[in-house]
């Protein structure tokens, strides 16, 4: 038998260092894992320091011992290159499956085995777990905020319904493709919005924006036979005049009677709260965000320098304050800016606060991705006779969002990060919910149970958006 | 004629919007304003504020004007940001390396923490530090000593006070250091320059840095003391320590989430500027000589930090924006003294919210200008 140098593990003895070095870390692994699952001290006869710290110690030695290049076994081979490729490295490794195996039977204990599920007053939660019962009892106001509970039914329709519209893209046939961008971008958020109005709200069936619908429908349908180079000016001026005439000199008091017929009891916005409200402000944020955050990043790119310094003053405007001023700025300063009679709901003036703040954030990352394309493309888009709308929508628009796909999803990300702070204007979305529940004299004492349940369902929502943005970014990679 | 008149039009008709929803808002602001007797004026700044702020950095109590208040909170929102700033950029940097960590379980350990504090709003993060995590810290008279003078209660926290003798001398000392050192850098690379002589300038740097402050010491007259904060019996169960410096758990709670929040896109940065710099720059370096320090420092980092700078600076100006959310914890920052209380008193919501943005803005554009500035110096120079 050839000497053991203890010092420099070699393959000469290599099955004595593995079986050596296996044993100590597994001893070490063994020891903290019956410390912590099992409370048992299996080197308590050692002094109290010595013995904490002996696990790394033996773990470390074990490790140092099996740190041997190229040994021929596979699994030995991966070991050693992933987490024990020198000293330092394999400290760091015991440390972190050390805090892995600590922390684990608190965590489990505190999220399932002590906790409390049963029941339906504060009285079950007397174990050191979590009390989900809290989170049970008041479930129906961290999703619905203070909406009716009778009334109930009328989210969960409109969002299963939405959920379906909104899933169209994904069974549309080859036929109907072309018009999805169409439909995901003027249709649907026009259905969205319906839903929302009827059956959320429970508003009358005609309002003042109807006229405003109608106004639309006519002035779109007539656009078509207009020549191309009056639309512009025609779709400017046009609809505005057909809202105002259709408004004060045809049928307008008979509507409004006909409106009143509807079965739907009225629930103010005020009501609204919980998750639900999250979902609607972010979807109508994002929906309105979008076209005022591109239409600002052309305009920054514009070749009219009057057009580019407005862009430029809204969106370093907007990027340079926090989005808690803006709100109460939406809040406090904006009525005053409004004429007296005229009132504009808290939640719409919060949409459009969010919305305003976020298309700086938007614009941004789509100038971004315009700067990024290559001049050929503007230049060979012009000599094929394109003008600057034809060249954006058919050439550059389509490249130029394809690159910004990651930051258009983190700036999405960080709109619905940013709902909770609708608290500023006093309405309650699920964070909000949770500070009131927890103010509760009946149930004190949880706050912990309300934000692990927030942030997980944050968690959940952020994480699976990203996820899917970085999926839609491989689906449209193309080889530049 | 043509083709003037479609430059110029566009440009009239937005012009003519903005114009318009601008002098729309102001007729209205002034007839709202005169409708309810309000007079638009800046005169209330040097008015008496009457209101007390909890956590101040400059004196102030209720007799001093309001913008001494403004002071008071910009002074408070200075100092979140700027110790979150600290934190999150050395946790970033940590984490941003880890990420890169050939080391599997360090990797994926980087990787948990940045997809878990990303991924949850940053005020639930405040939240629960301030309302769950923090509350569930020992009572004054029940805490143990962290070191045996640092007292973490759920009143807040309590470290030891500095009390120095001659501190300017020692300022002045560390002043002198800080300028030997650079004469000696400059002088070291002239040498290297001319003679290819290499000085160590790091050894020298680090002994002038320490032995100059603590020549002050032994002959400047300059002395230190420590304050250790005593706990003090208010009445039969309440409790306060007395002495040292004390934080308040709102200013901790924000700090740590800010921190832990913005170090999660920092460490993207510093992975995104590590990566961004080629192989075949190390490599090439490695080739004509250079040890693993010399590459580190000579070549990989001015690469990477080209690449890391401008977006982590854009992130902490998101943190110094971010910590506005001190409102809902009631830490006296900014928009909870001046848009908050000083709102609700005099009712000037047009001033005060006005003052409130300018002031974030002028912040974040001198940055934004500063960082363009950077930015220009550092690019490469293309031909």
């Amino acid at each position: 038998m050839s000497k053991i140098n203890f010092l420099k593990p070699d393959k000469e003895n290599l099955n004595t260092f593995l079986y050596l070095g296996s044993f100590l870390f597994v001893i070490s692994v063994i020891d903290v894992f019956l410390n912590s699952f099992f409370s048992l001290n299996i080197t308590g006869f050692l002094p109290a320091s010595l013995s904490f710290i002996i696990p790394i110690i033996l773990g470390f030695i074990g490790l140092h011992f099996i740190r041997i290049e190229h040994s021929g076994y596979k699994f030995l081979d991966q070991v050693n290159k992933n987490i024990n490729t020198n000293n330092f490295n394999a400290i760091l490794s015991l440390l972190i499956i050390f805090i892995v195996i600590k922390a684990t039977p608190p965590i489990l204990s505190w999220f399932v085995i002590d906790a409390s599920f049963a029941g339906d007053s504060k009285d079950v939660c007397s174990g050191g777990g979590a009390c989900w019962t809290y989170i049970k009892v008041w479930f129906r106001r961290f999703m619905y905020g203070m909406y009716p509970n009778a009334e109930q039914w009328r989210i969960n329709l409109s969002f299963i319904a939405l959920a379906l519209l909104g899933s169209v893209g994904y069974f549309a046939t080859e036929k109907f493709k072309k018009y999805l961008t169409l439909y995901y971008v003027v249709i649907y958020p026009f259905i969205a919005f319906l839903f929302i109005f009827f059956f959320i709200s429970g508003g009358p069936v005609f309002f003042d924006f109807s006229y405003g619908i109608i106004a639309a429908v006519i002035s779109i349908i007539i656009g078509f036979f207009i020549p191309g180079r009056f639309k512009f000016y025609y779709f400017i001026f046009v609809p505005i005049t057909l809202y105002i005439a259709l408004k004060y000199f045809i049928f307008y008091d008979e509507l409004i009677e006909l409106g009143k017929l509807d079965g739907l009891n009225w629930v103010e916005t005020g009501a609204w709260g919980g998750l639900s409200l999250t979902f609607i402000i972010s979807f109508f944020c994002l929906i309105f965000c979008f076209p005022i955050g591109m239409a600002f990043a052309l305009g920054r790119r514009s070749d009219f320098p009057l057009i580019r310094y407005i862009s430029i003053g809204f969106i370093e405007f907007w990027r340079g304050v926090p989005l808690i001023t803006v709100l109460f700025m939406s809040a406090v300063m904006f009525p005053m800016f409004l004429p007296s009679d005229f009132f504009i709901d808290k939640l719409v003036r919060c949409i459009i606060a969010i919305s305003l703040f976020e298309a700086a954030y938007v614009a941004e990352v789509i100038r971004g991705g315009l700067q990024a394309l290559p001049r050929g493309q503007y230049e060979a888009a012009k000599s094929l006779g394109m003008g600057y709308w034809r060249m954006h929508i058919f050439v550059i628009l389509p490249q130029a969002l394809k690159l910004v796909i990651p930051g258009i999803a983190n700036t999405f990300l960080a709109l619905v990060k940013d709902t909770p702070l609708i608290f500023v204007v006093g309405l309650l979305e699920i964070v909000g919910m949770l500070n009131l529940a927890k103010t509760n004299p009946k149930w004190l004492g949880f706050a912990m149970e309300g934000y692990v349940f927030a942030a997980i369902i944050f968690w959940i929502i952020c994480y699976a958006m990203s996820k899917y943005s970085y999926n839609l970014e491989q689906k449209y990679k193309t080889e530049r | 004629m043509d083709l003037k008149l479609q430059k110029i039009i566009p440009q009239l008709i937005t012009v003519l919007v903005v114009v318009l929803v601008f002098g729309f808002f102001t007729y209205n602001a002034q007839i709202n304003m005169e409708n309810r007797g309000i007079d638009f004026g800046y005169g209330f700044l040097s008015q008496e504020s009457s209101f007390d702020v909890q956590f101040s950095l400059i004196e102030y109590d209720g007799s001093h004007s309001y913008f001494r208040a403004y002071l008071v909170g910009l002074l408070n929102t200075i100092l979140v940001s700027v110790i979150g700033i600290i934190f999150a950029t050395i946790l970033g940097v940590i984490v941003g390396v880890a990420r890169l960590s050939p080391n599997y379980l360090i990797n994926q350990f980087a990787a948990f923490y940045v997809e878990f504090f990303r991924n949850i709003p940053l005020l639930l993060q405040i939240f629960f530090w301030y309302f769950a995590a923090l509350r569930a810290l020992p009572l004054p008279q029940d805490a143990d000593a962290m070191l045996g003078v640092f007292f973490l209660t759920i009143k807040g926290l309590y470290v030891p006070a500095f009390i120095w003798e001659n501190l300017n001398v020692f300022l002045y000392s560390i002043i002198a250091a800080i300028v030997a050192i650079v004469v000696i850098r400059i002088h070291a690379r002239k040498v290297q320059e001319t003679q290819g002589k290499q000085l160590p300038v790091f050894w020298i740097s680090v002994g002038l840095i320490f032995i100059l402050p603590l020549l002050s010491f032994l002959i400047g007259g300059v002395s230190l003391s420590f304050e250790i904060p005593k706990l003090k019996q208010l009445a039969t169960t309440s409790f306060i320590y007395e002495g040292g410096v004390s934080l308040p758990p709102e200013l901790i709670a924000l700090t740590l989430s800010l921190a832990l929040y913005t170090a999660t896109f920092i460490a993207e940065c510093v992975r995104a500027g590590i990566q961004g710099v080629g192989k075949g720059q190390k490599e090439a370096a490695a080739s004509i000589g250079l040890n693993p320090n010399q590459v580190l420092k000579l070549v990989v980092m001015p690469q990477a930090l080209r690449i890391i700078i401008p977006p982590t600076t854009n992130q902490y100006l998101n943190l110094t924006k971010n910590s506005s959310l001190a409102a809902a914890i009631a830490y006296p920052d900014l928009v909870l003294v001046f848009a908050g209380t000083a709102l609700m008193q005099t009712g000037k919501a047009i001033e005060i919210v006005s003052i409130t943005m300018l002031t974030y803005l002028s912040l974040s554009v001198s940055i934004s200008i500063l960082m363009n500035w950077y930015n220009k110096k550092i690019a490469i120079k293309e031909k």
